[in-house]
């Protein structure tokens, strides 16, 4: 891991909007870049990777400028730490498996490539792969290989633009752990470019919310998530995401309880062994709140917090309650009466109801 | 084989290297023309495209007449050729050859064209965040990929060369030995009536074509397979 932050400032000007961002990104963990398609997230891929020039533009990464407005300088794709996992397979179909892993490695003019090829190959679980034709493979199996033969080259920065995009749910799924665990491994930064609210919850640490072309959003995730001037819209609505671990479970119950720093949560069981780190996303609409301890509830969830904010919502009856529970932050959304019924002001002390969680593997 | 004088032998081994000449000379020069056309957003693509599929629509005689002008020892052609000390290029192989370049470029281009066009840029892209540089991604990714271009390529170049006839007639004179091809000694004969020659080598012309084209067909076939 590099020193100093990932810097990405620049300017493109597109057909319907222009890019334009300035970003200081810390340099490890994945940064999921967000937000509908045609807001300025493979644009912004394809300028670190060198694939288009931009204005204004200066791009260092683990203390490598690669881009400098300023001093002209420019380094060529080929010559940049990067690896590169396209929305779409992007194997050659001319070699096998191997083949493709060895292309970037031979052109990496780095020592220990036998490790390095190794390690990619045991982390995305394609060892009996090997031999066989590109178009042999599955869809999900194409995009394993691809990102371990961008990450056999040891990049400073990998960029993943949708790489799950192209395919079904059930192939998603089967992917989707191997990421988790590249993040946990490789050690490899990651910018991975996505609008899938699932592969923001389970993978991001880092969050930039793209719209227009613009950032308008940037730091940890459950920072961005949780803040309620702007609130981000992932998926079905806005939510808060914490991050836990799985404490016990409760067979009887089918129930497991999840700790996080601001307290735990009892979840529907879905065999998660104690021990295991997850994340829980719990969406604005299923917090609600009280001022009273409440008793004789069916509502299982209950955690103590202090108000934080309060904010505009989408309707004029509604407000957007900031919350804080511990050093963790939640969402609530009640409506503009009962937050002045319960006189709801910043620093009042108040209890979280949550109807419903997800929980995250 | 009945009845073939040994100058109808010589007329054939002459077609054959040229054929094949034409083909390997030809395969070197339109694959970076095709790459040009294929990937270059210039506003010259147009008239450069233009140019290179003129052989197809043109007359050969009007091909072969230019050729003639500028290979005599006033034109263009002829002028260099004299002052290198080579004579002039009007009736001899090398003239020919050079006449059967340009007559059949675009049979040569535009397959290959098609090719990388096929190919497109993203393998391009990958294999640049790959380390690999523009030339070496051309060798080793475009190159490979755009195989069934180059062997579609070949097969019609070959053919077209076999099977030209205005141009050899106006630029080579019919020389036995020198520019004399199948094409023309058959025209040779029916002239003089021969029609039992013309029959053997017209026969010949065709199983010959046909054997070429299956062969090189089952060897790989000659699409260009359209990548996602």
């Amino acid at each position: 891991m590099s020193a100093s932050p990932t810097h990405i400032r620049l300017t493109l000007p597109r057909a319907s909007f222009t890019l334009a961002v300035d970003l200081l990104l810390p340099p490890g963990g994945i940064t999921v870049l967000f937000g509908a398609s045609g807001s300025g997230k493979t644009s912004l891929l394809r300028c670190v990777a060198g694939l288009e020039r931009a204005r204004d533009t200066f791009i260092r990464v683990a203390d490598q400028v690669w881009d400098d407005a300023a001093t002209g300088r420019f380094v060529p794709p080929w010559q940049r730490s990067v690896g590169y996992v396209f929305q779409e397979a992007s194997l050659f179909e001319h070699l096998d498996v191997a083949g493709n892993l060895r292309f970037g490695l031979r052109r990496s003019g780095t020592g220990d490539t036998t490790a390095a090829l190794h390690s990619a190959i045991q982390l995305l679980g394609i060892e009996t792969l090997l031999r066989r034709r590109v178009d042999e493979l599955s869809g999900g199996e194409r995009q394993r290989v691809a990102i371990a033969r961008a990450i056999a080259r040891r990049p400073s920065l990998l960029l993943l633009d949708e790489p799950l995009a192209s395919l079904d749910q059930k192939r998603r799924a089967e992917i989707l752990p191997w990421l988790g665990q590249l993040r946990d491994e490789s050690l490899i930064p990651m910018l991975y470019v996505t609008h899938s609210a699932d592969e923001l919850a389970r993978l991001a640490d880092t969050l930039v919310v793209l719209d227009g072309g613009r950032a308008t959003a940037c730091g940890p995730v459950a920072d961005v998530l949780s803040q309620t001037d702007a609130p981000v819209v992932v998926g079905e609505d806005a939510g808060a995401l914490l991050m836990g671990r799985v404490a016990a479970r409760d067979l009887t119950w089918h129930l497991v309880r999840v700790d996080f720093a601001g307290g735990s949560l009892w979840l529907r069981d879905t065999g998660l062994a104690p021990g295991r780190d997850v994340r829980i996303r719990v969406l604005a609409r299923d917090v609600s709140l009280t001022t009273v301890e409440p008793r004789q509830t069916s509502i299982q969830n209950l955690l103590p917090c202090t108000v934080s904010t309060l904010s505009h919502d989408t309707h004029p009856s509604q407000v957007l309650v900031g919350l804080q529970c511990g050093p963790c932050r939640l969402l609530a959304r009640i409506t503009r009466r009962a937050a002045a019924e319960l006189e709801l002001q910043p620093g009042l002390p108040a209890w979280a109801q949550v109807k419903a969680a997800a929980l995250i593997e | 084989m009945p009845n073939l004088d040994p100058e109808t032998w010589q007329a054939i081994w002459l077609t054959l290297q040229l054929a094949g000449l034409t083909t390997a000379v030809l395969l070197v020069i339109a694959t970076p023309i095709a790459w040009w056309l294929a990937r270059s957003p210039s506003r010259w693509r147009g008239p450069v495209e233009a140019l290179v599929a003129l052989p197809l629509v043109l007359p050969p005689t009007v091909l072969g007449f230019y050729l003639l002008v500028s290979f005599g020892p006033h034109g263009p052609l002829g002028k260099l050729t004299s002052a290198l000390g080579l004579g002039t290029l009007a009736f001899t192989f090398t003239g020919l050859l050079i006449g059967s370049i340009i007559y059949s470029l675009p049979f040569a281009v535009q397959p290959l064209q098609r090719a990388f066009e096929a190919v497109g840029t993203r393998p391009m892209e990958v294999a640049s965040t790959l380390g690999a540089r523009p030339f070496d991604a051309f060798v080793s990714v475009a190159l490979p990929l755009a195989r069934p271009g180059f062997i579609t390529a070949a097969i019609l170049s070959f053919a077209h060369t076999v099977g030209e006839f205005g141009v050899v007639l106006m630029i080579g004179g019919n020389i036995p030995g020198r520019t004399r091809v199948v094409s023309t000694e058959i025209y040779g004969y029916v002239e003089a009536m021969q029609y039992a020659q013309a029959h053997w080598l017209a026969a010949g012309m065709v199983m010959f074509s046909f054997v070429v084209l299956l062969g090189l067909t089952l060897l790989d076939r000659p699409t260009v397979r359209i990548l996602p």
